[in-house]
């Protein structure tokens, strides 16, 4: 890792300035994480002390892999991830190519389709919650026309289908943002060339725009999955808490449920050795994108 | 364009218009709902046309709240979540903006490992190590203070990487030039780091002050006095909190007044924020 060629020279200067941010980091990111790792191998003792913690090896993840209720979570937030990912991504590529046809009205257009960005995703879920509002929201009012009876509170599927749609609403401004930074780079010497070979709008943009823009939807797709995975704590939260029976519970609500609500800090330890593994490996592979990116 | 289609860009305008309209519609939903008085909402599908109650609502929610279920006025959360926004966005970018001087900067011993243990932190976000993070700052005495709100999430890879990126391409002639003057590096730093990166810190500014004005799962754990309530966390308590159905006109006010800032922020600051979020996330 590379510094300027001529540096300043102090003995003391450097640690005190980095001081700070390491010792935030140590005391509420680091200490916290081996804390976990020490008690996902502990069996808690008892609350009089007559029991202290035992240490139990491997127990804690063996009961969790064999949990029915924490296979279903991972089940669930495999589908919520995916389909919070294609659903927002999809929109907002499809806004995106639309926009950037457009010339005079293109800021006009972006700047209706950022703002949400702002929107917290707790917010989010409340606003969705109360579109799908069994009794009073709008759609169920028109699904019902339709024959469908909707029914959030019964129906695991549409609470399903009611936080994806709340979880990918509100990321569909950030998806656009950068699908049109990557639209707006494809040298337009490119489309002409294929236009004059007399390949249609449609295959131009399969052929050749869609490839281009191939290293942008990987990029997108692991922050979306990050996303999904870890920053719908207030979707879930704020609306379903992870009903109904267990249908919309992902892994990041039940973590929180484990720990704070049923106090099992054993398995909540565990369960949260299991989340940082696959924060770890989703930033590894972003970052590996990253290198890849800046070599060609 | 290559070609113009007529008939292709009408097509276009109507799907964009068609996105704008899904994009704009909850908060559309949210807006009209605050509006009208609470008996609009048993009678059945919820209008979509204002209602006359707007004024009574607002000044309702934003002078008493709902102190029966336990949620106190939004004037006073609001005010909570500003002073944690502000205490987040300005801790996060004057200790990212120093470590990374340091990085840059400087030559000495365990360089990298410094590097390495701010780089964590970005694979350890607060929702996967929920529970021991808490017990930290509970043993700490940090539960209900604005210390504890907003200390535990200051700590910033991303923050720390961009100045350490822009600090790479600021001309190494600047820096001789100021050691030719005998400026030391404290003065180096502030009268001419500093004003070069002023962009950057605006930029980063608008993103984190989003962030910090979004925090919801922290101060749900760590706030049980009513007085540190963050309007954001406050609408879970409003929604689920009391009677069984929630007082919608009441929600909805609230949802407005909760959103109202960062969406100012970015409608204001468009140019800056699109900046900001393309460059902290590469």
């Amino acid at each position: 890792m590379q510094t300027k060629r001529m540096t300043f020279s102090s003995q003391w200067l450097p640690y005190a300035l980095l001081a700070p941010q390491v010792i935030i980091t140590l005391i509420f990111f680091i200490w916290p994480s081996y804390q976990a790792l020490l008690q996902s191998v502990y069996r808690q003792g008892d609350a009089f002390g007559i029991r202290p913690p035992t240490f139990v090896w491997f127990q804690n993840f063996q009961t969790l892999l064999a949990d029915p209720l924490y296979l279903n979570s991972l089940r669930v937030t495999a589908i919520f991830s995916v389909g919070t990912t294609i659903l927002s991504m999809g929109v907002a590529l499809l806004f995106a190519v639309m926009v950037n046809r457009m010339i005079r009205s293109r800021d006009s257009y972006t700047t209706f389709m950022v703002w949400p960005y702002a929107i917290a995703p707790a917010i989010a879920g409340v606003l969705w919650w109360f579109i799908f509002n069994p009794t009073l929201g709008i759609l169920p009012y028109i699904l019902d026309m339709v024959g469908y009876d909707w029914n959030h509170r019964r129906s695991g599927n549409d609470a399903m289908i009611m936080v994806i749609i709340a979880s990918a609403w509100k990321q569909i401004s950030y998806n656009f943002l950068f699908f049109l930074a990557g639209l707006q780079s494809i040298p337009h010497s490119l489309i002409e060339a294929a236009a004059i070979d007399g390949a249609s709008r449609m295959k131009r943009f399969w052929t050749i725009v869609f490839p281009l823009l191939s290293p942008i939807t990987f990029f997108l797709m692991v922050i979306n999955i990050v996303y999904a995975m870890f920053d719908t704590f207030g979707v879930i939260h704020a609306t379903t808490e992870g009903g109904p029976s267990q249908a919309t519970n992902i892994l990041v609500y039940k973590v929180y449920r484990d720990g704070f609500v049923n106090l099992n800090i054993g398995s909540s330890a565990a369960q949260s050795v299991i989340l940082m593994s696959i924060v770890i490996i989703l930033t590894v592979i972003q970052f590996r994108y990253i290198e890849r990116r800046v070599n060609y | 364009m290559v070609e113009n289609n007529r008939w292709g860009n009408i097509f276009a305008h109507l799907v964009l218009i068609l996105g704008v309209a899904i994009v704009v519609f909850p908060v559309y939903v949210a807006i009209i709902a605050s509006t009208h008085p609470p008996g609009t909402f048993v009678r059945g599908v919820m209008p979509l046309w204002p209602g006359t109650n707007a004024w009574e609502n607002y000044t309702t929610v934003i002078t008493e709240g709902r102190s029966r279920a336990g949620t106190p006025p939004i004037g006073g959360m609001m005010w909570n979540s500003f002073i944690m926004a502000m205490a987040i966005t300005i801790g996060k970018l004057s200790i990212s903006i120093i470590s990374a001087f340091a990085i840059v900067y400087f030559r000495f011993p365990f360089r990298i490992f410094f590097f390495w243990i701010i780089f964590l932190t970005l694979m350890l976000p607060v929702e996967v190590r929920i529970v021991p993070t808490f017990q930290v700052v509970a043993d700490l005495g940090m539960l209900n203070s604005f210390a504890g709100l907003s200390i535990p999430l200051i700590a910033s890879a991303t923050a720390t990487f961009l100045f350490r990126q822009f600090f790479m391409t600021v001309p190494e002639e600047l820096m001789e030039a100021a050691r030719v003057d005998g400026a030391g590096p404290m003065k180096f730093f502030k009268d001419i780091l500093l004003p070069l990166s002023i962009t950057n810190i605006a930029a980063l500014f608008v993103i984190m002050f989003i962030y910090g004005w979004n925090q919801y799962l922290w101060p749900l754990l760590i706030t049980t006095d009513p007085d540190y309530y963050t309007i954001v966390m406050g609408i879970q308590r409003m929604v689920t909190g009391g009677d069984s159905e929630p007082l919608w006109h009441l929600v909805m006010a609230t949802v407005v007044l909760a959103a109202l800032p960062p969406v100012l922020v970015i409608l204001f600051m468009q140019r800056l924020f699109v900046k900001g979020l393309t460059e902290t996330e590469k």
